[in-house]
């Protein structure tokens, strides 16, 4: 590399890692100041396992990202695996319109017309807050499915055909072969995908604003109320806690797609090697 | 015996997509009905175009700088102000991403690796909080007027102006720029390279008749992948605008606050319809120009 071009990335990831360097440096400020840094005190974690209301949206957070992760991944792979069969042209293109939609929407267009349609429909029948957890939880599986499915039917396409035959040639039930056969193939996209819709879920803010309600908080949303008063270090404590962990997700994920790059490349020398 | 085990699978497969294809019926375009319906209707639900007709009439006072008042269109000004920041944060990400994600693709295949994950990472840490970082580093107080200080410079005053506005834009959707215009460029092939230098191109023409043009799909998914999200943001105005540059998110969200649903749902619907139009067309240039109408 040229030293220009060595010092202009370096003027970028300055750029792009400074605010996130000044967060976790502050997270162990001593005094309650965000700007002026006076010594390492580990207070502000202490306190923050101390603040109920701060764990609870933890909780929260955590069960929903879980649940909408599940229900997503399964859903997702299931229609990945039909999209992937289908024959009619019209059918395709409707399915990868209506994939398409939540990705390229503006979140605020997602979050405001699902809380529409949620406080239309409760009033019908009569309830006066019709946001809860469930209606947030829609709207995470609803955004989240795309990205497992746009992870899985690359795998499905990449696939060898003729394995689903040969299983069946051996014996299998069509079923039976698909589980044993095409399940474990595409278990890196649904792998990758599942930690996609993990960490989308956690970190989803605007979606989450117009669905939320009823005492159902999660963090991106105590959060937002957080930084409507005065901050202290505090949620920069929590802010160190959440970005390692995700970062450690993307880690195992990149992990996952390495291992079974890997994998791929092994497979592809042993077939070359039968060949010669 | 093997075509009817294919038709039952068949059956297995449409079967699979069913939930998908109803979910996303009642959850993905039922509530895009649904802010139409909310958009043409008043508070008992009976038709009206007064929604529409008053994002485009609404009037209000602005002060000037000079201090008298000047009676301007509310939501249009709001509008535009949306647009011209967004096409600003745009251009200043492709500008600055675009020879970030050269330097990338030229890079070797390890060094790629790190690059990419570097740019990644801080979209994975809350965007909350990382437009809140940028709050405590620009402010009047803080830390860049705090290095200022130490070397006798005089402050700097940044919060609360559109430029603060775009610096928060940049940042938070920076990564979207950089990836796709990255993975087209790593893709190029070099010999196109070689093969122009050989024809009598120097570095710079190389750039502009060779590698641009072929990296203009790149460019133009980036393009949309900040503008659609800068256009509607409304936290990134309220935390470094200080409020004073209401967008047409927070406009958005300002009507959803004060229980204004049917308004709100209005101006949801004139942005997702403008969009959607800028979108269509973009596409069309795009296969027109770039894909050469393939």
């Amino acid at each position: 590399m040229k030293l220009s071009a060595k010092i202009y990335s370096a003027i970028i990831f300055g750029f792009l890692f400074a605010p996130i360097l000044v967060l976790i440096v502050f997270s162990f400020n001593e005094a309650k100041s965000l700007s002026v840094f006076s010594g390492v005190s580990l207070k502000w974690y202490q306190e923050l396992f101390r603040d109920k209301n701060t764990l609870e949206a933890v909780k929260n957070t955590l069960v929903l990202a879980a649940s909408a992760t599940a229900i997503s991944t399964v859903m997702g792979t299931m229609a990945a695996v039909g999209i992937n069969k289908l024959r009619s042209k019209w059918y395709r293109a409707a399915m990868n319109t209506v994939t398409d939609i939540p990705m390229s929407n503006p979140d605020i267009i997602t979050g405001i017309s699902l809380m529409l349609m949620f406080v239309f429909v409760g009033r019908l029948f009569g309830a006066s807050t019709s946001l809860n957890f469930f209606t947030m939880l829609i709207a995470h599986i609803t955004f989240c499915t795309p990205y497992v499915i746009l992870q899985v039917l690359p795998k499905l396409q990449q696939m060898d055909k003729s394995l689903h035959e040969a299983a069946m040639d051996l014996g299998c039930t069509p079923m039976r072969a698909f589980l044993k056969v095409e399940i474990p193939e595409i278990m890196p996209g649904i792998i990758t995908g599942a930690i996609m819709a993990f960490t989308l879920s956690l970190d989803d803010f605007v979606i989450s604003y117009f669905t939320s309600g009823n005492g159902f908080e999660t963090l991106p949303i105590r959060i937002y109320g957080m930084t409507k008063k005065t901050v202290t270090p505090k949620m920069y404590a929590l802010a160190t806690i959440i970005f390692l962990v995700t970062l450690s997700l993307l880690l195992i994920s990149n992990f996952v797609d390495n291992e079974d790059q890997a994998r791929l490349r092994q497979a592809r020398k042993e077939k070359k090697g039968k060949k010669d | 015996m093997k075509t009817s085990r294919n038709t039952q699978m068949a059956g297995t497969y449409r079967a699979a997509l069913a939930p998908y294809s109803v979910w996303s019926f009642l959850f993905v375009l039922v509530p895009l009905i649904f802010i139409a319906y909310y958009a043409f209707t008043d508070n008992s639900f009976s038709f009206t175009t007064e929604n529409i007709t008053r994002f485009f009439t609404a009037t209000s006072n602005m002060v000037q700088e000079d201090g008298s008042t000047r009676e301007v269109r509310t939501y249009l000004l709001i509008f535009m102000r949306s647009l011209r920041l967004a096409v600003i944060s745009t251009l200043v990400c492709l500008l600055m991403g675009y020879p970030i994600a050269y330097i990338m693709a030229r890079a070797g295949e390890k060094a790629q690796k790190t690059m990419v994950t570097l740019i990644m990472i801080p979209m994975w840490m809350n965007f909350l909080i990382r437009t809140y970082a940028w709050m405590t580093i620009l402010q009047d107080t803080g830390i860049i007027n705090g290095i200022l200080g130490k070397f006798g410079i005089s402050p700097i005053h940044i919060i609360g102006t559109e430029t603060a506005v775009i610096i928060g834009m940049v940042y938070d959707y920076f990564p979207y720029m950089v990836l796709p215009i990255y993975s087209i460029l790593a893709k190029l092939d070099g010999k196109l390279l070689e093969a122009a230098r050989d024809l009598g191109c120097g570095t710079l023409s190389v750039l502009r008749r060779v590698v641009f043009p072929l990296s203009l799909p790149g460019v133009i998914s980036g393009m949309t992948m900040v503008l659609i999200p800068s256009i509607s943001t409304f936290y990134i105005s309220q935390k470094l605008g200080n409020g004073k540059f209401f967008l047409i998110g927070d406009a958005i969200e300002g009507q959803y606050v004060a229980n204004n649903l049917h308004f709100a749902a209005a101006i949801a619907f004139i942005l997702m319809l403008i969009l959607l139009v800028g979108m269509t067309v973009m596409k069309y240039v795009t296969t027109r120009y770039v894909y050469g109408g393939e």
